[in-house]
């Protein structure tokens, strides 16, 4: 019931803030980007909930705002990585030739820290939202592909999968309507997993100076500024941090829901505790 | 020498508290062998563990009844009590011998562990100690054996290790809660074999629970047959196999599979035990009973004396139950005919 | 038999690595445009971008180019830094040591946390301390790193002055002067990776707690503590050491953004500095050389995971 209540919770702060950050500029009172020079790094105040920054900015009104660009890159990045380490994935469980060359390719990836992997690819390619987009993708979707690929590798001596293939059902139709269905719950969970990574890496990245233009309002662009204020101005660190791990917190929150949905695991564990009883329900 | 008295045996669930072992009372008498035999989900499992308090705590607890060992009663004693008795007084050995021993640990070293936590004796006295054990439940080079991983034995000698591990404490009541199930069948034969020369040799009782009669019946002196949670026949192995006086006990044997039989079946009687969640008005076995009255569903019968040492759980006198039995396979003859 | 698993192991990543070689070998090759003008500049004359291109081999066939620097790499020469002039190798040794220390003090740190942590709580499972764990390791999880240690540098080095919030010190100059500075980045990488351990071993301990060998355990007499010190945990450790490996994978990023925090003088420092300044033959040895440390880390936590389980040891 705990439990029902915490993925309920978790699903409604990501769909607040959605709305939130995509209907911005009709409810915000203050305008993020106005500028007033009088009203320099103020704290938190009625008008301004969560301070102002080194321009007189609305905090609040650019942490809302922000939202828009980490969650953009965080569900393309989960969108990109999740087909594309499907569909490998899948292929590298079919097809044991594929799988050779194609677990070579990600074991040679995974040999990467991921957040590693995503600062070369940038710093190759250049800070931009597109960018970073293709450097995150590439950096997650190895592990996607692993994940379905063992999911696959369980799947396929199973029995009606011997019989699909016996009675001429083409590979790609076993592919997708026989096995990807029953791989489904693990991809939704690391995709899930994979929005909060790229979130996380986003911001870092943008942190450090290689990510997003630093003109985009991003959380990770805010708190590379406010790292100069901090003494004097601590509001301006503290409340974008906080966006960002109430995000990527709801997120991992739902993508444990899923598998505690889902896993075979959890499962087994509750079969099993029936079993301790070792009763038959009897057939009433 | 252990009595029970009046047990109960309870396990939360999401759906409810199941009455796993429901207000039993036996005693085993030193040296003897008592056999506990039922189907799967009669409790008979739980009803083993309680005696230890090794069901897991929670869900598992114990409302009612008293286990008096020495007479100490066990379900009021501290853990660190307890302590003392699990493997020193009291041993047990399980079902799945493939499992039950550390996969990470030298055998060796899982054995003098057994040996060292009751006995204050030195590391190279417990290893010689070790080594004799193996030699008693008849592993072969036993010094070198030592050293081996439990994935290095077979199911059957693993099965020896664990009794090796229950001996070390010189127990004066080893429970071997299906030890041969999970065995082949020459390997179980053996292993009962090296139960009874066991026996003899160190002079301890037995609790031995089955759902095979054939094991008990070659094993017990006395049977408790058990039904959902409750014990409904009681008496010596004569008693139970020949002057059967409960419905259920004749299923059983009735079930047995045949010596021609080829390889052996697990019990099996139409229907299904009850739902210990909601076990039914009346008596429990009476919704699969052959003979089954209105009565039956209505009364829920105690046990009652059917003889010297022998009581039955049915409202059928004696004389009642040979009358419907000889009905039945009169019946049951026409019916071939 | 662990020396065939080790051989076996060792010639696996010899593909693992050929792959990292190629990848790393692209990344300069991706950059949209000439390089070399990125280098230098755009504004810079066509002589020394031509200069360049042939100092760094780029007027030459892609594949060819792929072969001479996989040559100069097997022989251990990474490169000449565009921006100091220096060896490459020699750029990325000179950093090496608070890196390694960062990543030294902060696994240990990790470790002493998790292992008890998981103890405790599957020794007292059945409370509430097991769902305040479990969203403990969430929240966990979910900190930004660089904002968590923002947080520590305000109030560590503003309020409560005890520990250093910049700096580093070998420790050579004193093993007392290292930690100090090595403690504070090192609670902020652990704080991650400690509810990711945490959680694993907890699960798998939780998966080992009711398994019929504990029972056995039980059935001795054993203690709980110790039935749960010695038989849980010794077989829950093995599936978390492949965690393990990924929480050095973990480290590894972080490394880079503590170290530019904390101004520590180790390699993440030096690949933020180097992209910054388009060093390009340096962001590949950075790169190469931590991908490197980490395969290698991975084979050793796969010959522990052999050491620890006998039933692969002996297979």
């Amino acid at each position: 019931m705990l439990k029902k209540k915490r993925n309920l919770i978790a699903l409604g702060t990501l769909l607040l803030l959605t709305v939130a950050t995509l209907t911005a500029f009709w409810w915000l009172p203050v305008s993020p980007l106005e500028i007033d020079s009088t009203k320099r790094l103020n704290g938190p105040s009625a008008a301004h909930w969560f301070g102002t920054d080194h321009f007189g900015r609305d905090i609040f009104g650019q942490t809302v705002m922000a939202a828009r660009v980490s969650l953009f890159v965080g569900l393309t990045v989960a969108l990109i990585a999740t087909v594309l380490g499907t569909v490998t994935g899948l292929i590298a469980g079919f097809y044991q030739k594929a799988d050779f060359v194609i677990m070579r390719i990600i074991d040679g990836m995974l040999a990467f820290p991921s957040l590693l992997l995503a600062l070369a690819l940038v710093a190759a390619l250049g800070g931009s939202v597109t960018n970073i987009i293709i450097a995150l993708s590439f950096s997650y979707w190895p592990v996607m592909t692993r994940i379905v690929r063992s999911a696959v590798l369980q799947m396929k001596s199973a029995q009606f999968i011997e019989a699909a293939k016996t009675s001429g059902v083409s590979d790609p139709v076993i592919l997708s309507r026989y096995i990807l269905p029953n791989v489904l719950s693990p991809i939704i969970v690391q995709g899930t997993f994979i929005f909060a990574k790229a979130i996380l890496a986003e911001a870092a990245l943008s942190f450090l100076g290689v990510g997003v233009e630093p003109s985009t309002p991003t959380w990770g662009n805010m708190l590379q500024e406010a790292q100069m204020y901090i003494t004097i101005a601590p509001w301006f660190s503290i409340f974008p941090g906080i966006a960002i791990m109430m995000t990527v917190l709801s997120l991992n929150m739902l993508g444990e829901g899923v598998r505690e949905a889902f896993d075979p695991h959890a499962k087994e564990k509750i079969k099993k505790k029936k079993g301790l009883l070792k009763t038959p329900v009897s057939a009433r | 020498m252990l009595e029970v008295n009046h047990l109960k045996t309870q396990i939360e669930t999401n759906e409810g508290i199941v009455k796993a072992v429901d207000g039993i009372s036996f005693r085993v008498n030193a040296g003897e062998t008592l056999g506990i035999v039922g189907e799967s989900g009669s409790g008979k499992s739980v009803l083993a563990h309680s005696v230890m308090q090794l069901n897991p705590k929670p869900p598992t607890f114990y409302p009612e009844g008293e286990i008096i060992y020495k007479d100490r009663n066990l379900l009021t004693l501290s853990e660190k009590e307890l302590r003392k008795i699990r493997g020193n007084e009291i041993a047990m050995i399980f079902q799945d011998p493939m499992s039950s021993l550390n996969p990470v640990f030298k055998v060796g070293a899982q054995l003098e562990e057994a040996i060292l936590t009751h006995q204050k004796i030195s590391k190279k006295e417990a290893r010689k100690r070790a080594v004799e054990l193996l030699q008693d439940v008849g592993i072969p080079d036993a010094a070198q054996r030592m050293q081996s991983y439990p994935h290095q034995f077979s199911g059957g000698m693993r099965q020896r290790v664990l009794i090796a591990i229950a001996l070390a404490g010189n127990p004066k009541l080893l429970i071997a809660d299906e030890p041969t199930t999970a065995l082949d069948v020459t390997i179980q034969a053996q292993i009962l074999d090296l139960l009874l020369g066991l026996q003899k040799k160190y002079g301890m009782a037995i609790i031995l629970i089955s759902h095979d009669l054939g094991v008990i019946s070659q094993m017990a002196d006395r049977v408790l047959v058990m039904y959902s949670g409750r014990v409904v026949e009681e008496g010596t192995v004569n008693d139970i196999f020949h002057r059967t006086a409960m419905p259920y006990t004749w299923s059983l044997l009735r079930s047995l599979p045949r010596i021609d039989g080829g390889h052996q079946r697990l019990i099996h009687i139409e229907g299904h035990p009850p739902n210990l969640l909601a076990p039914p008005k009346g008596c429990n076995f009476a919704p699969r009973c052959p003979f089954a009255t209105e009565t039956c569903l209505a009364v829920d019968p105690a046990l009652s004396p059917r003889g010297e040492g022998h009581q039955a759980a049915c409202v059928l006198t004696k004389e009642e139950f040979n009358e419907k039995k000889k009905e039945w396979e009169a019946v049951k003859m026409e019916g071939v005919r | 038999m662990l020396l065939q698993y080790t051989i076996r192991r060792l010639v696996s990543i010899i593909p693992v690595l050929l792959v990292v070689c190629v990848i790393v070998f692209l990344i300069v090759h991706l950059t949209p445009g000439n390089p070399a003008y990125l280098i230098l500049g755009e504004d810079s004359s066509p002589e020394a971008v031509a200069q360049l291109e042939a100092q760094l081999g780029l007027d030459k066939p892609m594949a060819e180019q792929f072969v001479d620097w996989l040559k100069n790499i097997v022989t251990g020469d990474l490169g000449e830094s565009v921006y100091s002039s220096e060896p490459v190798t020699d750029v990325i040794f000179a950093r090496v040591g608070p890196t390694f220390s960062l990543m030294l003090t902060s696994i240990v740190l990790t470790l002493i946390i998790a292992i008890p942590t998981a103890i405790f709580v599957v020794w007292r499972r059945h409370t509430v301390l097991d769902p305040l764990f479990t969203s403990a390791s969430l929240v966990g999880a979910s900190i930004p790193e660089f904002w968590f240690a923002m947080l520590l540098v305000l109030g560590f080095g503003v309020a409560v002055p005890i520990f250093p919030v910049a700096g580093y010190v070998p420790i050579s100059a004193g093993v007392g002067g290292w930690l100090h500075h090595l403690l504070l980045p090192s609670i902020i990488l652990a704080t991650v990776e400690v509810g990711l351990i945490a959680r694993m071993l907890r699960d798998s301990m939780l998966e080992s707690v009711n398994q019929d060998y504990t029972k056995t355990a039980r059935a001795k007499g054993l203690k709980e503590s110790t039935v749960l010190m010695k038989h849980v945990f010794s077989n829950a450790l093995i599936p978390t050491t492949t965690v393990v490996g990924l929480t050095i994978a973990g480290l590894l990023g972080g490394t880079v953004i503590i170290e530019t925090i904390f101004t520590i003088p180790g390699v993440g420092q030096l690949l933020i500095d180097s992209i910054h300044r388009r060093d390009y033959p340096v962001i590949q040895g950075v790169v190469l050389f931590i991908a490197v440390v980490y395969v290698l880390v991975n084979l050793l936590i796969d010959l522990l995971y052999a050491l620890l389980d006998p039933r692969i040891r002996y297979d």
